[in-house]
């Protein structure tokens, strides 16, 4: 059997071969299992965009995008196979969209030298650019997600929330722990009394965190979670009569999957964003004109819009336009994984070029450069509006505490340059 | 005709009992054992070595371990991915404590660290059998995986939660990290599942195999016939920890590079490993490998066969694997409930015959 299935193999990476002067970019995305609820509006986003700029522009630069999508089922083990599968195909950037996968491709992708982008999740130290020379986490991490989250708590309470407790409600893993020593050190700096109730993966048992809620009446909960553990987190909130009002998201807690379920209960329910979260932008026309239309969309057609389509759109977008500065840098239009990364790391979107590409308003300006991977790290808070049916930006986008967080960033990115002999760069 | 013993004479007690005792047998194991070696990893790359190779070598020996336990001693575990995660996290605790000491060595240690646990948590089975015992093992499995995620010593207190192999080497070449080579990868796990399927051949058809089994086959008459039910059991657990802690320091360390305690180990790979015992043949070397051959290559196979070549959409090929997957599982369990192995052994019979059956 092993003999008949590796000349079947052999033969097919002979038959497919590395399409030649495309830019490829694989999409590792999960349509299936516990997670995909989320996984599906971003992936379907991400492909739109890249279909729409070759329907439209023929490509950027005059070459075409060539897309290769991968199941990972959220799975590590299944990252790595998608990872090593796809690479040998000119794979010019990686955005696995899992905090675990990209754990796993970071030392990968940086020995072989392909860039990893990771839009408001992953290591977030890498924004560290002296130390991760290939990995990228701009606009926003999870520590800034945390710190904006707080500042938002400040701001309803007058700057002061000594006597108040909030809880944090995460996703036991990786992804879910990330936040814990930012949250740590702003209890010390703000004097709240913070406390901990992980969620085992994925994340359908709740009920005892929510009891425990119930009984010790946290001021606020801030929800870190991923999938299935949304809408259940949410269901239960109601459950136990918890105010919506006092629950933030995360981003990747905040879309209309996790709070449909509940229905009008889950109404004023909080999540930060990083990006506008509805479709009212000029883009939209030419989704449907280029995209839906013809019949090219990447799933059912049915996400446009919605929050987290926005962000595989927006994710899009910044590749899109990394690769664009990096063609201008390289002076050539066949880019190598090498010349993508100079690109990431020169990346400037104003509030002017968003309004160019048809997206005025959608997402903050911010810069990249060698030392910082990371942007500016500005994020605002939405609120789910039952009636209408959509989330809303109540508040503008605020900076994160870069006092508390910027040490603790060189803390972390030291540590792991130390462990694993990094020189720093950019000096 | 092709396959058959006339002529093959055998002179001594050695020859008699040996494991191969066809000369075509014996043939096919030394080519196929020199492929493995010397020719497979002057081809592979890092596809096949991380997509293929590294999982169906470290799922054998997982497979081997647990074999033992299930197979031959009569002890249904399902707390296999608890000890694979004891194993990663010994191994990842002795990389990095002590940094200058070979990577071989920490891989045997972690299986002897996780030989200890599962004596310990095999005690239950001299009071308790059969599905109760299944669900004290169960236990295992969630205890295990609670305590590497809730103590932070066990992960060297990263704020991830994380456990990520640092670079070794052996012999001058990376074993772990990221930039090893595919064949030094591939070779350092083949001479761990050898190594371990030789061991488990040879324990199993000695005085403490046949202690095993007689406690499968019935255990008060073992009992009486004056096998001490305390030590073959927890000789077994011992034995079949050992392996499945190699399988897991080999997983994270090489393999995966970096996991997480209940992504990596979770309730899954306690009943893929069982499956692969169970559809490759309880109580078989050789059905330890086949099993873990099918369950590693079937998805990928598929995958590979849908969404490469007939272009299907990647979460339909996916949802199709599960199907097929588990429709082959009900299909070779309805018409050879013995697995894969009894399959092989049938094959071998008719092929003795073959073309003049009686």
């Amino acid at each position: 059997m092993k003999k008949s299935l590796t000349t079947m193999a052999l033969g097919l990476t002979l038959a497919a071969g590395p399409a030649l002067a495309d830019l490829t970019i694989p999409d590792l995305s999960y349509r299936t299992g516990p997670y995909a609820a989320s996984g599906i509006p971003y992936s379907d986003g991400y492909q739109d965009y890249f279909t729409l700029i070759n329907e439209r522009d023929g490509g950027v630069g005059g070459e075409r995008l060539n897309l290769i999508e991968c199941e990972t089922g959220y799975n590590t083990e299944k990252g790595v196979e998608c990872y090593e599968a796809t690479k040998g195909q000119g794979a010019l950037l990686y955005q696995p969209l899992s905090t675990g996968i990209t754990y796993q491709l970071i030392p990968k992708a940086s020995a072989d030298g392909i860039p990893i982008h990771t839009l408001g999740y992953g290591r977030t130290s890498a924004k560290n650019g002296k130390v991760f020379e290939w990995v990228f986490n701009y606009p926003a991490n999870y520590w800034d997600g945390a710190s904006v989250a707080v500042k938002h708590i400040l701001d309803e309470n007058d700057g002061d929330i000594s006597d108040k407790t909030i809880a944090l409600l995460y996703h036991n893993s990786a992804f879910g722990k990330e936040p814990i020593r930012t949250l740590e050190e702003l209890s010390e700096k703000h004097g709240f009394t913070f406390t901990q109730l992980p969620i085992e993966p994925p994340g359908q048992e709740q009920k005892s965190q929510w009891l425990q809620i119930r009984r010790d009446q946290p001021d606020y909960v801030i929800l870190y979670g991923w999938g299935v553990m949304n809408p259940v987190a949410i269901q239960e909130a109601a459950n136990v009569r918890y105010p919506m009002d006092q629950m933030i998201g995360i981003w990747w807690a905040g879309s209309e999957n996790d709070v449909a379920p509940a229905g009008a209960r889950a109404d004023g329910y909080k999540a930060l964003a990083m990006h506008a979260v509805n479709a009212d932008f000029p883009i939209y026309d030419d989704l449907q004109t280029y995209v839906v239309d013809k019949g090219l969309t990447a799933g059912a057609g049915d996400q446009l819009g919605s929050v987290l389509y926005n962000r595989g759109l927006y994710s899009a977008v910044l590749a899109v336009e990394a690769i664009r500065k990096a063609q201008e840098l390289a002076g050539t239009s066949d880019i190598t994984p090498a010349q993508m990364r100079d690109g990431m790391e020169a990346l400037e979107m104003t509030e002017e070029r968003m309004t160019e590409l048809g997206l005025p308003g959608f997402g903050p300006s911010f810069k990249v450069t060698c030392e910082n991977h990371g942007g500016d790290g500005l994020g605002a808070i939405s609120q789910w509006d039952h009636e209408r049916g959509t989330f809303e930006l109540i508040t503008d986008y605020m900076q994160s505490d870069t006092e508390v967080l910027d040490p603790l960033i060189e803390e972390d990115s030291l540590a792991y340059a130390e462990e694993n002999n990094i020189d720093l760069r950019c000096q | 005709m092709l396959y058959r013993e006339a002529g093959d004479f055998k002179t001594s007690y050695a020859a008699d009992s040996q494991t191969f005792p066809l000369r075509l047998d014996r043939w096919g194991y030394w080519i196929i054992l020199a492929v493995a070696v010397f020719v497979v990893p002057l081809v592979i790359n890092d596809y096949w070595v991380n997509a293929i190779f590294l999982p169906f070598l470290i799922y054998a020996i997982a497979a081997l371990g647990l074999n033992i336990l299930t197979g031959y001693c009569g002890q249904v575990s399902l707390g296999t991915g608890g000890f694979m995660a004891v194993g990663a996290y010994s191994c990842y605790k002795l990389m990095t404590s002590f940094p200058d000491i070979n990577i071989a060595i920490h891989v045997v240690l972690s299986g002897f660290i996780t030989a200890a646990v599962g004596m310990l948590f095999g005690l239950p089975s001299l009071r308790i059998k059969g599905f109760y015992l299944a669900v004290a093992t169960l236990a295992a499995q969630f205890f295990l995986t609670w305590l590497f995620n809730r103590v932070p010593w066990f992960y060297n207190y990263s704020a991830s939660g994380q456990i990520t192999a640092p670079e070794r080497t052996l012999a001058g070449f990376r074993i772990t990290g990221p930039e090893t080579q595919a064949w030094a990868t591939y070779l350092f796990c083949l001479a761990f599942l050898i190594a371990s399927a030789w061991i488990c051949r040879n324990l199993t058809r000695g005085a403490m195999g046949r202690r095993w089994m007689a406690i499968r086959d019935m255990d008060i008459a073992a009992e009486i016939i004056g096998v001490n039910p305390l030590r073959a059991k927890l000789s077994a657990f011992g034995v079949s920890s050992f392996f499945v802690g190699i399988a897991g320091a080999l997983f994270f360390a090489v393999y995966l590079g970096a996991v997480e305690a209940n992504e990596a180990f979770g309730i899954n790979k306690s009943f893929l490993v069982l499956f692969m015992v169970i559809i490759g043949g309880l109580g078989s070397i050789f059905g330890s490998f086949a099993g873990a051959a099918f369950l590693v290559l079937l998805p990928v196979a598929l995958k590979v066969l849908g969404s490469d070549l007939l272009g299907m959409p990647t979460d339909l090929v996916a949802h199709l694997n599960l199907v097929i997957v588990g429709a082959l599982i009900m299909f070779f369990l309805i018409v050879e409930p013995h697995g894969l192995a009894q399959m092989w052994r049938l094959t071998k019979e008719k092929l003795r015959l073959w073309p003049f059956p009686h």
